[in-house]
């Protein structure tokens, strides 16, 4: 178990290091990082002295170590654009994406899983076929489609529910903003929660149903039939644990997936977190935010992937005794 | 004495796209109490599908089409679901083909244990505990108290059949069909896992109906034995007349199949020629017809019924009393393969 | 089944083959499948076809009267005759701009598509056939890009371009921009498929046969192992096309797409999205409606094409 859990913790560096190097040779080559820094009127000395300031005359590889140094204690440089430092920009604007992102994941799991046991059960059913046909629909529905249709039913028409922002924020502990606790932050939250979960939801529904058929035809399930156990403990324990553990790992990617998806509904619902700050970045050329977006982005998917990791061996003792067994 | 198991020309249909298939066709069987049945058949011959029609557990589309099963003298095959479950584990246990496939990988087999027995047995936990132990004990499980918190793949094949045994026979029933319980093992302890069986069933005085296509254990376990071809009943008898005095070509034709030690150890393995019709293309009249050496002319128009010989009772037309005269050459050909032809005989009313 | 036709049939032809095989059976028997194609296929004549039924020509700043802007749907109390979906902000008939749309749409969805095809499969073959540290550095790349959604790798690479291009240049590749970053965020399903299948393939008694009477290692990749991936590598590349046209769509929704000066749907909605709240609704649910039913449709073929090609997901 801990020579699994070290193993997986090796590779993960190894992806973290690829990706610093990527966004490395970003922040390096893209664009010249002097002439992002100095005005039009700056004298070819001054530039050169610069140049010397930064470390750019440096061998790429100094420059590497001393990038991957600074990006471990979140020194991500000063932004192009708003001239503040990159760490700070994506501390204040981490909350509003993380909250926004885990409340999806949890409207997509809480519906979803239910659905897709529900499809798998009844394949045939009325209401069966209906939730497939809606999954196809949320399938091919652009998330920020998604977005508008809601926006122009629920706030412009029915004026239900708030279009944009993220409503009344409380801080916790000096620097975590929270939507949750107030009654606009959680009406603003409705509608980007609904639009980012989405399409994960329809995901683990149309996941969930595929697994459970192919779990009900296997031999345990039939031998458990023939042992006379009641439909419930068949269907609900031993045909959806033995579910579960595709569904955790698609689940667990995917909430990374909500995170980068989160830069469509942040557009749209204009939400204050780390995605509109990375799509202006992009639109601006803002090479430090882009390269620390990345970072950090990689950095969510490792740890969720080693969660996962060990979440599956919890769940499937196949994994967890590692050949130590009979 | 009432039969545990009495099968009355069960016709099991499977409907496709090609049209209705019939995969068994009035199939008549009993099984008295503590007695084991024998059935075998090539793959495909309806064997399982027998045994899933049994237990009530046919894969969709199929379905029971006509005929009754009765348990006990109590018709099953028309029970409601709750009423069909309360059957299945308590009063029939069934034992599939793949000890590797049948148990769930993800729950100890202690738990897999007592939840079978709760299920059909009111008693503590506590109690289904120490019953799962003891089954354990009995199927022959080494350090049985310790093994409870094991998962399957912590076992062997065979040790993992053990426990599927185990399983089946959780809450006593009176019937337990096995349906290849060996096949997947390794040879060394098929007949470990057979005798075990075997035995176990005669403590508790359950009837067997044990699903194979290996002679041999049926030689060493059964008491009698079914012969299936098409889905159909070709020969039902006691083993030793079946396996010496066949009455039916086709299981002629499956015991000259067997090599024998005693024969002679050059003599070629005689072959039944062609192979059994896939369940859309059997041919009308007797299923055998086409590959049968001793056809008669009715034999391709006309289904023959289980007709009774001195030993055992076979489908086929040379045995029918009442029937026309064979030619002289297919009746001493006959003969002379131990069929015991009637057909022709004066003994017939209207011959 | 298809033996006892031929046997019939002197010379089958190519049309009566395709008429009698099994895929247009199942195509056939399936009548969703049948309205999706048609309306597939509707849409890209449309599309193609744009400048000779659309009513008006939306880029032609002759023909636009400012006094136009933001009609209603012809239907409606306000709306005028000739403008059957409504107008936009500069007066371009919503109708005309979503057919021109659809084009810039469809183009940059197919061309993504056959590039990220060619790229994937193409790498798929050398990663399986040459194998070794080569199939290690190519599964590896594709395994770190499988782990972040292609919309993220598609803004990466948009804001590399950007910023390598500067704004002026920007402007004028932008088209092949997306395609070149749609292309490069979906090759990895194909290079996987094509190795896996190669793997399969390779170790096979016919390719061992072929290799042993002399036939090349190209020879016996194109004619032999190629043939055997061409239905999973066209169900892939169905499936994406749905997605690449929704990728394109949101790229240009957020604004990193194609310029409002050659509007593909994703620019349309994103122009009209922001008049949804003063009530001019039509010049943005219109395109809307549109990218929804082609993305559908074309989704549709994708997941009957996969059960048709194997039965056995289902």
């Amino acid at each position: 178990m801990l020579a699994f859990a070290i193993r997986r913790l090796i590779q993960a560096v190894g992806v973290m290091l690829v990706v610093a190097l990527i966004s490395f040779l970003l922040f390096r080559f893209v664009g010249d990082p002097v002439n992002q820094l100095v005005g039009v009127d700056t004298t070819p000395e001054q530039r050169a002295q610069l140049r010397q300031d930064l470390g750019l005359n440096d061998p790429v590889y100094v420059q590497f170590g001393r990038f991957v140094g600074k990006a471990a204690r979140f020194d991500f440089g000063i932004s192009y654009q708003i001239k503040r430092p990159v760490a700070d920009l994506i501390a204040s604007r981490l909350p509003a994406t993380l909250e926004l992102s885990l409340v999806s994941a949890v409207f997509a799991l809480l519906v979803g899983l239910p659905m897709g046991v529900y499809t798998g059960l009844y394949p045939q059913t009325l209401l069966s076929r209906l939730f497939l046909a809606l999954s196809l629909t949320g399938i091919s529905l652009p998330t920020f489609l998604i977005g508008i249709l809601l926006i122009f039913i629920f706030s412009v028409n029915l004026g239900w529910l708030p279009s944009f922002g993220r409503g009344d924020v409380v801080t916790i502990g000096g620097f975590w903003t929270t939507g949750l606790l107030t009654r606009s932050g959680l009406s603003s939250l409705i509608l980007p929660a609904i639009t980012l979960g989405l399409f994960q939801m329809t995901l683990i529904m149309r996941l969930v149903r595929g697994e459970m058929l192919e779990v009900l035809r296997t031999d345990y399930i039939k031998f458990a039939r023939a042992r006379g156990l009641s439909s419930r403990a068949i269907n609900f324990g031993h045909a959806l644990k033995n579910t579960l553990v595709p569904v955790i790992t698609i689940t667990g990617l995917q909430i990374g997936s909500i995170i980068a998806f989160s830069i469509i509904t942040e557009t749209v619902f204009q939400w204050p977190g780390m995605g509109l700050l990375f799509l202006q970045a992009v639109q601006n050329v803002d090479i430090p935010i882009m390269a620390a977006y990345l970072l950090l982005i990689a950095f969510l998917f490792t740890v969720i992937n080693f969660i996962v990791d060990l979440l599956y061996v919890a769940v499937d003792p196949r994994i967890r005794i590692g050949g130590a067994g009979a | 004495m009432t039969a545990t198991l009495s099968v009355r020309n069960l016709r099991v249909e499977i409907p496709t796209r090609h049209g209705v298939l019939t995969a068994i066709d009035d199939l008549s069987f009993d099984i008295a109490p503590g007695e084991v049945l024998g059935v075998v058949g090539e793959s495909g011959a309806g064997k399982s599908i027998t045994g899933s029609a049994i237990i009530g557990l046919l894969d969709p589309p199929g379905r029971i089409a006509g005929g009754e099963i009765l348990l006990g003298g109590e018709r099953i095959d028309n029970l409601p679901p709750p009423a069909m479950r309360r059957v299945r584990g308590k009063r029939i246990g069934m034992i599939f083909q793949d000890p590797l496939t049948s148990l769930n990988p993800l729950y100890r087999i202690g738990d897999q244990l007592t939840q079978t027995i709760l299920t059909h047995e009111k008693m503590t936990a506590r109690a289904a505990l120490d019953k799962a132990e003891r089954l354990l004990v009995e199927v022959g499980i080494p350090a049985a108290g310790a093994r409870l918190s094991s998962y399957p793949h912590q076992f062997s094949g065979g040790m993992r059949q053990r426990v599927v045994i185990a399983l089946a026979l959780a809450a006593d029933p009176e019937l337990v069909v096995a349906d290849e319980p060996t096949t997947a093992l390794d040879v060394s302890v098929q007949a470990q896992v057979i005798s075990l069986l075997k035995r176990l069933c005669k403590d508790r005085g359950a009837s067997v109906m044990l699903i194979t296509h290996d002679m041999g254990v049926i030689a060493e376990t059964a008491d009698r034995v079914c012969v299936l071809y098409a889905g159909r009943l070709a020969e039902i008898g006691k083993v030793r007349d079946v396996v010496k005095h066949p009455q039916h070509p086709y299981t002629h034709g499956l015991m000259t199949a067997i090599p024998s030690l005693k024969g002679d150890p050059d003599a070629r393995l005689e072959q039944i020629p062609g192979s059994m019709p896939r369940l859309g293309a059997i041919p009308e009249g007797c299923a055998f017809n086409p590959r049968c050496g001793f056809r008669l002319e009715r034999c391709r128009a006309e289904r023959p019924a289980a007709y009774p010989t001195s030993r055992s009772e076979a489908s086929c037309f040379l045995l029918d009393a009442a029937g026309r005269a064979p030619p002289p050459e297919t009746a001493t050909a006959a003969r002379a393969a131990g069929i015991e032809v009637r057909a022709g005989a004066p003994t017939g009313a209207d011959a | 089944m298809t033996d006892a036709i031929r046997v019939k049939e002197e010379q089958p032809g190519v049309l009566s083959r395709i008429l009698r095989s099994d895929l247009f059976y199942s195509f056939r028997r399936s009548p969703i499948t049948v309205i999706s194609a048609a309306v597939t296929l509707v849409l890209i004549l449309a599309a193609l076809f744009a400048p000779w039924i659309a009513p008006h020509d939306p880029f032609d700043p002759a023909s636009l009267d400012i006094m136009n802007s933001l009609l209603p749907p012809q239907w409606t109390a306000d709306g005028q005759a000739g403008f059957l979906l409504g107008t936009d902000d500069q007066g371009r008939d919503v109708l005309s701009t979503i057919l021109y749309g659809m084009r810039i749409s469809l183009a940059v969805g197919f061309a993504s598509v056959v590039l990220a095809m060619a790229l994937g499969v193409t790498l798929g073959l050398i990663a399986g056939y040459v194998g070794g540290i080569t199939d290690t550095i190519i599964m590896r790349v594709a395994d770190v890009q499988l782990t972040f959604p292609a919309i993220l790798t598609a803004l990466l690479i948009d804001g590399v371009a950007r910023a390598l291009a500067g704004p002026q240049a920007y402007e004028e590749i932008v088209v092949f921009v997306l395609v070149l970053s749609i292309g490069l965020s979906f090759w990895v399903q194909y290079a996987r498929t094509v190795r896996g299948s190669v793997l399969v393939e390779a170790n096979k008694e016919y390719v061992l046969a072929a290799r042993l009477i002399g036939l090349r290692s190209s020879t016996i990749m194109f004619r032999h192992v190629l043939p055997n991936v061409v239905g999973p590598v066209l169900v892939i590349a169905t499936i994406n096309l749905a997605l690449a046209i929704i990728t394109e769509a949101t790229l240009s929704f957020l604004g990193v797409g194609v310029p409002p000066t050659q509007p593909s749907l994703g620019t349309l909605i994103r122009i009209g999205n922001d008049y949804l709240f003063s009530g001019e609704w039509w010049v943005t649910i219109f395109p809307g409606i549109t990218l929804a039913i082609l993305a559908l449709a074309v989704n549709l073929l994708g997941d009957w094409l996969r059960d048709a090609l194997n039965p056995k997901l289902r």
